[in-house]
């Protein structure tokens, strides 16, 4: 602004002063206008209201969706008389999808009905996932400049939130038990004779294995030996005395144990983001909320239950041969069998479902009892095969592994308090003779239809590598969240006549010049959130309300201040100062209010950050207009005139 | 409109403004002490459901439906409308909560076909509990990057005297929030930092013309010029506030349930921030002793000065 002659400390005075404000800058009206046009573009899309639609993609990969099955799927649902708007093929989770635009709500639920009944047989396997959701009604022209509305949030669309709790002890408890196996797997093959006490694996405080052994000099072998495959600073390995007899620890490393809990979450975070393709839900959210949590959205779903059921469930396999003769006592467990006889297994495990690669429900072509067919990855296959090949007559156990939460409350200092966790359920689900060697393709038997199923769909899913449990569950439904968007944006409109109104009654012109201005910032804040892919929330409406209402400031202080210099100064050096004294006030308060919202953006999840979002771009936005493109719209109706009177 | 400044002597009463602040403070501190705060659902944990009917239903009616299938200890009232129901379920220790919402609207569907299950929300206490913590210290964050902030834009004493402004404004909210035992979440904490903000920007604006005129105005006590500078920003802090709160009370009126303690919070905090900009961080700049001396420029920024 200084370089300005008009707008600084001019040595010439008064003479300069009195050539008026009418030599402000053509880059202003060009970037002004260029800013506003961008805004205009880019705000466009969210006029056009999106169409409910469906999209349907195959479940597995024998099913086909093509350009033939979206024409199929259309006249199905003309024969049944619900009209169909437009369709066309689109990319769903990395696979090709049918997209189905129709005319309403309620056209949308009777088709995915329509089509889920006619698509996926009762007492089969699902197909197709047929998931709500509404498509975008965006120009192509706007679309291919980047053009999109603002994502509703889920108060707005309807839907759930959940927010899960990884449970880290018994992530850790998990790998530690994985390390312990890889420890014996080594001293076996180095033949070193070892002892395993039942509580070998420590967590809490400590996070170590223990191993003991009948001598010192092979414990002093097994050290130089873990040496190798547990380095430091990963692991420290330490001698230790392991039920009265010369043994060891291996500790795992805070660094290690970091480490760890994060391959738990992505692993967890994985395994849910398959899940909720399984669900059927257009635009889901899953992503990692501070160190141990996992925030879930999904837009339009109604269904919680059927969501949890989903979700949290944790469900795997272990395969283990059933106790050879030779076998020594600490390496055996007694267990049930699937009959409720006692039944001898090893401890040692042959694979989990963890090195599942795909697992089908089916039934047995001659019993006609539900199996799952499994498909096993090649180190997983590999080490089916060398537990089997040598053991063809003897007989495996199929072990079922579920989750169950568990809730306990204790009383700390006075208090009670509840400590969620989770056991892990295990039994037999069949023992059953080995035929042949096994490798990468078998079946597993002795389970329910349900159970299958879920079993079949977990196990595809991947395994998660830490049990979950909710901790926050928030429903919206359908017909509150339309209301949200109603009264929401009639408050907005509300609020925004009746500034409007008292900005022009109040400041005449100038009233109206911050109109104007007013109404470019709503646009720009509305451009700004679309390009940011910003979520608009119910707060983040109360947001946009309140950017409204303070926004109006920053174009009162101006008008306040030139109004106290048309005291003193003829009109066009008033409008001048007012807009130079103005400025660093503007600055000083919007920068703190920024402060504040950046805070607050900081410490909310969800709705608080919806609001602190909308807030701090409309801080910015607000500035912008009110003190550039205001000053530009004054240029334009006073600049090119002499000034005697200014209406203000 | 108002061409000539208005000449109101608002130091004359600041004794007054003095007690009548404290006064509310004490208020506060007291409601606090004795009945503590309403804290909602993201604060404590627990389970909310929010249903619709077709016609309206006595909340008792459906008390006893929910007692009947064995889920008591809720509290069910209306909400906005006849028709709309909120049942409230207080933290339950020793229970799986997470499927509340769900028993609680399957218990209703049965008893009342076509009911509208508009809401439900679950909140683990361990969830609540963090967020009581990270809302406190939000508030704390929020106040002392202020306090810095104007520390290095103006002076120590203005700091002083904007953050007692700022306390002074989020006390008095959270104490008409007390005081009528309105329900307190993580909504209302927004609306709180969001008073912050606004009640900020207001007491900023005039403390930049206090120190302009303290800087330009040669003759006068600082109790004169205090006043002058009021009485200049006068209009502007009216306007302003005016503005805010039209589009507050559109939010109240139209805004639906959902978001009335959010606009109730932010129109007290705007009344409230308005009266303390004018009052409470003036005065505690008086009371300071707030000198000429305190904002002798520094070199070269001459260009603030006419």
């Amino acid at each position: 602004m200084r370089s300005n002659p008009v707008a600084g400390q001019n040595l010439f005075g008064t003479a300069v002063r009195q050539r008026a404000p009418n030599e402000i800058a053509a880059w202003r009206y060009v970037a002004f206008a260029l800013v506003v046009v961008i805004a205009c573009l880019y705000a466009l899309p969210n006029l056009y209201p999106p169409d409910y639609a469906l999209q349907i993609s195959a479940d597995n990969a024998a099913e086909q969706v093509d350009e033939a099955f979206l024409g199929d799927a259309e006249t199905r649902l003309e024969v049944a008389g619900i009209a169909v708007k437009g369709s066309e093929m689109v990319e769903r989770a990395g696979r090709p999808g049918a997209l189905l635009r129709l005319e309403s709500n309620e056209a949308q639920l009777r088709a995915s009905a329509l089509l889920d009944a006619a698509l996926n047989p009762a007492g089969e396997e699902r197909r197709y996932i047929i998931a709500l959701s509404l498509a975008s009604t965006t120009p192509e022209w706007l679309a291919n400049i980047g053009g999109k509305p603002m994502a509703k949030g889920l108060d707005l669309a309807g839907g759930i939130h959940f927010v899960l709790q990884v449970d880290m002890v018994e992530a850790l408890a998990k790998r530690l038990g994985d390390e312990l196996q890889k420890a014996k797997d080594v001293l076996r093959e180095e033949r070193l004779r070892y002892r395993s006490p039942d509580d070998a694996v420590m967590t809490g405080d400590v996070n170590a294995i223990q191993l003991g052994f009948s001598t010192p000099s092979s414990r002093e072998r097994a050290i130089e030996v873990l040496e190798e495959e547990f380095r430091e600073p990963d692991y420290v390995i330490d001698e230790a005395t392991v039920d009265g007899f010369p043994g060891l620890t291996v500790t795992v490393q805070d660094s290690k144990l970091d480490e760890i809990e994060s391959t738990a979450i992505e692993q967890n975070l994985t395994g849910l983001r398959n899940r909720v393709n399984q669900l059927g839900v257009s635009e889901p959210l899953v992503q990692r909320l501070g160190g141990s949590r996992i925030v879930i959205d999904l837009p339009g779903v109604q269904d919680s239950a059927r969501a949890k059921r989903i979700l949290d469930k944790f469900a795997n396999l272990e395969f283990r041969l059933v106790s050879l003769p030779e076998d020594r006592p600490s390496e055996v467990e007694d267990w049930i069998d699937e009959d409720g006889r006692p039944v001898t297994l090893q401890r040692d495990i042959i694979v989990t479902g963890d090195s599942v690669t795909n697992a089908v429900q089916s039934r047995d072509p001659e019993t006609g009892l539900p199996q799952v067919n499994i498909s096993l990855d090649s180190r997983g296959g590999e080490q089916m095969h060398e537990a089997t090949s040598p053991n063809v007559g003897h007989r495996m156990a199929t072990i079922f592994i579920e989750q169950k939460p568990v809730v306990v409350t204790e009383v700390v200092d006075g208090e009670r308090i509840e400590r969620r966790s989770t056991r892990q359920e295990r039994r037999v689900i069949s023992v059953a003779t080995i035929q042949s060697p096994l490798a990468y393709n078998f079946r597993v038997t002795g389970l329910g239809l349900a159970e299958a199923q879920e079993l079949a769909l977990l196990l595809r899913a991947g395994a998660l590598a830490a049990p979950m449990y909710f901790v926050e569950e928030r429903t919206v439904g359908a017909s509150l969240g339309d209301e949200n968007i109603e009264r929401g944006m009639l408050a907005v409109s509300v609020g925004f006549v009746m500034v409007l109104i008292f900005m022009a009654v109040y400041y005449k012109v100038f009233g109206l010049v911050a109109n104007v201005a007013l109404t470019l910032n709503l646009i720009i804040l509305v451009a700004v959130m679309s390009l940011l892919n910003a979520t608009l929330t119910l707060p983040g409406i109360a947001g946009i309300v309140l950017t409204v209402g303070m926004a109006v400031d920053a174009n009162v202080l101006i008008f306040s201040r030139i109004r106290e210099e048309l005291k003193r100064s003829p009109p066009a050096v008033a409008i001048q100062a007012g807009y130079d004294r103005a400025f660093l006030t503007i600055l000083d308060a919007n920068v703190t209010t920024l402060f504040v919202a950046l805070i607050l953006y900081a410490i909310g999840s969800g709705p608080v950050a919806g609001f602190a979002v909308t807030l701090s771009i409309g801080i910015v936005t607000s500035m912008f207009t009110a003190i550039f493109g205001s000053r530009v719209l004054v240029h334009l109706i006073y600049g090119r005139r002499k000034l005697t009177r200014v209406l203000i | 409109m108002a061409f000539e400044l208005p000449t109101i002597d608002f130091m004359g009463r600041r004794k007054m403004a003095a007690v009548a602040s404290a006064l509310l403070v004490i208020v506060t501190i007291v409601a606090l002490a004795i009945g503590g705060i309403n804290r909602g659902l993201d604060f404590t944990g627990g389970a909310l459901v929010e249903v619709g009917f077709a016609t309206p239903v006595e909340p008792v009616t459906v008390r006893s439906v929910l007692d009947d299938a064995g889920l008591t200890g809720g509290v069910v009232q209306n909400y906005g409308s006849e028709t709309e129901l909120l049942v409230r379920m207080p933290p339950v220790t020793g229970v799986d909560q997470s499927d509340l919402g769900t028993e609680v609207a399957a218990a209703l569907a049965r008893a009342f076909p076509g009911v509208d299950l508009r809401r439900s929300e679950f909140v683990g206490p361990a969830v609540g509990e963090e967020l009581t913590e990270k809302g406190g210290m939000a508030l704390l964050v929020a106040l002392a990057a202020v306090m810095l902030y104007i520390m290095f834009r103006f002076t120590g004493k203005f700091a002083v005297g904007a953050v007692v402004a700022l306390a002074h404004d989020v006390l008095i909210v959270v104490g008409a929030f007390a005081v009528f035992r309105w329900t307190f979440g993580l909504a209302e904490l927004a609306a709180l930092l969001a008073v912050i903000g606004y009640s900020l920007n207001d007491t900023i604006v005039v403390s930049d013309r206090i120190r302009e005129n303290f800087r330009s105005v040669r003759r006068g006590t600082p109790v004169e010029i205090i006043n002058r500078s009021l009485n200049q920003m006068l209009g502007r802090t009216l306007v302003t506030s005016l503005t805010t709160l039209l589009v507050l009370l559109a939010l109240l009126i139209a805004g639906g349930e959902q978001i009335t303690g959010f606009a109730t919070a932010l129109t007290i905090g705007v009344m409230v921030g308005t009266y303390s900009s004018i009052y409470v961080a003036a005065n505690v700049l008086l009371t300071m002793g707030i000198t000429r001396q305190d904002l002798a420029l520094p070199e070269k920024e001459s260009a603030e000065t006419p």
